[in-house]
């Protein structure tokens, strides 16, 4: 069995559970809702075996290391921390129907690096060779995860707040009827914007830190560098637009999203579109 | 006109007091970020002047794009926020410290109302032991309670983490400490770089401005290598350095491995691995000739750039050469030289020869045998060379709001109090984060008192 197998088998299990999710917004199944969740944690254990055997098989090839350090193993793992943080949510508060509106990212995640991306295994060039990449990726990614889970949350919100603006009977039926209120979804984009906050927080330190480690200097305006400190900006107004009133709710949902579209930036488009220090991942 | 100067200051203090400011100047920061990630910073590549008109140009010369982030404008909206910061901190701080320093101690009946959680029950036989049993009862499920007697009721009050409020000026306190920090750094330190040819050393460092620093102490470079990975991908990059101090090696500090990742640090400058390469000046190359089918080896060295006649006629020069060719094909390893060969009368031929790859000579036929023999070539490393005593004040900044955020985002100040008076009890309390949480734990507080 190899790594690349189970990442297979991890991108099939995301898609049964977006296809469940789609059918349990239509049915309105509790079982058909377990199910999806059920059939999404399955494919995320068995994503972490797949990430545990892919650090194997580098060390198998003699220059071992932690799969986080091209595009593939990236966007890899992105799919792998979504799910992490959508199960911690899920567990915790409750509000399975979530789900159908972040499980869509991680499948993307994953039917594009299985589809669209170089899959090899390389040795680390000498750049790389750190252990705060460890700590700088995965801090990122947690908190990009995060970010990725208030964004559907946000949709949500605005689906909702939408139709409920539009008839005048507050508990609107159908589909949209199963979403938690729209207190409620503000509050869940609001935790979840918490819990990556702090992980971005941590992710810029540590980046900052490895680069005077590895440099000198600990801020160079690289385009990376300034696009992650631009999201970190976007969230940190959202958090004091809270504080303000009259900054809830639709505000904050598309301030969430706009959050989302600037982390989307700083992760793969700085790659594409712009040139910096963080060769990593260049759009091969 | 007194007065209106007082309105004066009062609006502005005012317009620096709200959270309004501090969301568009975030905002703002955000999106004049993106300039300088559209816009090259520093030194312009000549391929985007081609790509930008005159006028162009000329505007965003003005505007200081290409150097964006050292900008007036820029440094403006830094230096509002921090202004902006420090006074919604003077505004707010005072009352959020008396909460912590004065905890209200009494819960009066508006208080009381306002509270979401509270709980009514009787306390019937001997008042003074129920008092006892109660404040035991808060002790242990929240800490140590605080007796007030008011009015002919009896408060007991008991608090949790009240200091988490004070989270939230923790994070912008340490907005300021990395802001101080970074100044020190760029008023005390420096970056720079140095070349270190193999076997030399330097006591000077180059800022980017070519601008010479000279350093109390000398660096050498003992050796200079680079490793490689089978595939020809490079896998580490080493300088073996000295520092000299007078000319004598200093203890502790001989030989010492500098490679990407790994810096050295001494006297507070720290010396980081960045590039290397050939040092140009008096490297020679070593090969034996022979005639194909036998015959004495000649030696030849050869210097770079020079061609060499050889007994039969032919000129022969060292085009490029590597010291380790895996690098550029990863199936040889070792030194290896690109020559031009022109034997007379005929056109000349460029080929690759290998020290330790003489089979491919073998293959390749013609006239004289060239066996590559390496070349004495040094290496220089590149180092980049920083000075900066202000990382640590920012380290501590950064320390210090990642504990603020969790204080401010994870922890919450919870509040409960009973008040006894004429045979009846009350409990109430409230919690400045999750109220939800809070919720369950009051009740969980409210099925034990039932069991009391
Ligand atoms: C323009 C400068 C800033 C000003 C004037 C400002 C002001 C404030 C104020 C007044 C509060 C509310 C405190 C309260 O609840 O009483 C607050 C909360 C907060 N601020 Fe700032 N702030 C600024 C910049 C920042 C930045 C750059 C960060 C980035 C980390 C930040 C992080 C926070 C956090 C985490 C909270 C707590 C939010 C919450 O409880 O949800 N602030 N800020």
């Amino acid at each position: 069995m190899t790594s690349s197998m189970l990442f297979n088998a991890t991108t099939f299990l995301f898609l049964i559970s977006t296809i469940l999710f789609i059918a349990f917004l239509a049915t309105r199944s509790s079982q058909v809702g377990l199910s999806a969740s059920i059939t999404a944690f399955l494919g995320w254990g068995v994503e972490t075996v797949a990430i545990i055997l892919r650090w194997k098989e580098s060390y198998d090839m003699g220059h071992g290391h932690a799969p986080l350090s091209n595009l593939y193993e990236s966007v890899v793992f992105f799919a792998w921390t979504i799910i992490l943080i959508y199960g911690i949510i899920e567990l915790k508060y409750k509000y399975r129907v979530v789900g159908a509106f972040v499980l869509p990212f991680a499948l993307f995640g994953m039917a594009w690096a299985q589809l669209g991306l170089h899959s090899g295994i390389e040795p680390l060039v000498p750049a790389l060779q750190s252990n705060w990449l460890l700590y700088h990726v995965i801090t990122c990614f947690l908190g990009y995860a995060a970010f990725a889970v208030a964004c559907g949350i946000s949709i949500m919100y605005l689906i909702k707040a939408k139709a409920e603006g539009d008839s005048s009977d507050a508990s609107a039926g159908g589909v949209i009827g199963m979403f938690p209120s729209i207190r409620v979804l503000d509050d869940l984009n609001y935790k979840a914007i918490m819990i990556g906050f702090p992980l971005l927080t941590l992710g810029i330190v540590t980046g900052a830190a490895w680069a005077n480690y590895a440099w000198g200097t600990y801020w160079s305006w690289d385009p990376k560098e300034t696009w992650s400190l631009i999201v970190w900006f976007v969230y940190a107004a959202f958090l004091h637009a809270r504080i303000t009133r009259g900054w809830v709710g639709k505000r904050a949902a598309w301030l969430s999203i706009i959050g989302f579209a600037a982390t989307i930036f700083c992760y793969l488009g700085v790659n594409l579109f712009l040139s910096g220090l963080h060769s990593y991942g260049g759009g091969r | 006109m007194s007065t209106s100067k007082r309105g004066f200051v009062e609006s502005l203090w005012e317009f620096f007091c709200s959270l309004k400011l501090s969301i568009v100047l975030l905002i703002g920061l955000a999106l004049t970020s993106i300039i300088g990630t559209v816009v090259p910073q520093g030194n312009i590549p000549p391929e985007y002047l081609q790509t930008i008109s005159e006028a162009k140009f000329k505007l965003y010369q003005s505007l200081s794009f290409f150097d964006m982030y050292h900008s007036w404008w820029f440094m403006l909206l830094l230096y509002l926020l921090t202004v902006n910061l420090v006074a919604c901190s003077i505004k707010r701080l005072p009352r959020v410290w008396k909460m912590v320093s004065e905890p209200q101690l009494v819960m009066e009946d508006g208080l009381e109302k306002s509270l979401a959680n509270t709980y009514e029950f009787k306390v019937s036989g001997d008042e003074a032991a129920q008092k006892e049993k109660l404040k035991g009862f808060l002790r242990a499920e929240m800490g140590e309670p605080v007796v007030t007697e008011k009015d002919g009721a009896t408060h007991i009050f008991v608090q949790k983490n009240p200091w988490c409020r004070l989270g939230v000026y923790v994070v912008h306190l340490s907005i300021i400490v990395i802001f101080v920090g970074a100044l020190i750094g760029s008023f005390f330190g420096y970056k720079a770089f140095v070349n270190i040819v193999e076997g030399t050393s330097v006591d000077t460092v180059f800022t980017q401005k070519e601008k010479p620093i000279k350093l109390d102490f000398a660096v050498m470079c003992e050796n200079f290598s680079v490793s490689y990975y089978n595939t020809g991908a490079p896998k580490e990059f080493k300088s073996i350095l000295t520092v000299l101090e007078n000319g004598q090696p200093v203890k502790g500090y001989e030989k010492i491995p500098v490679i990407v990742n790994d810096p050295l640090t001494y006297k507070g400058i720290t010396f980081y691995q960045s590039s290397y390469g050939q040092a140009g000046e008096g490297a020679a190359y070593h090969f034996n000739l022979r005639r194909r089918g036998g015959g004495e080896a000649v030696h030849l060295d050869l210097k770079k750039g020079e061609a060499a006649t050889l007994p039969n006629g032919a000129k022969l020069e060292v085009l490029e050469s590597t010291q380790d060719v895996r690098q550029f094909m990863p199936e040889f390893s070792g030194p290896a030289a690109k020559v031009s060969l022109t034997s007379p009368g005929k056109a000349p031929e460029s080929f690759v020869v290998f020290k330790n790859h003489p089979e491919i000579e073998e293959q390749r036929g013609g006239d004289v045998f060239i066996q590559y023999l390496g070349a004495d070539e040094k290496l220089y490393t590149g180092l980049q060379v920083a000075k900066d005593p202000g990382v640590w004040v920012v380290w501590s900044g950064c320390a210090l709001m990642v504990i603020g955020i969790i204080m401010a985002f994870f922890m919450s100040h919870n509040r409960v109090w009973i008040r006894i008076s004429g045979g009846r009890a009350v409990m109430g309390g409230t919690a400045s984060k999750n109220p939800a949480a809070f919720e369950q734990k009051f009740e969980s507080l409210v099925e034990k008192l039932k069991k009391l």
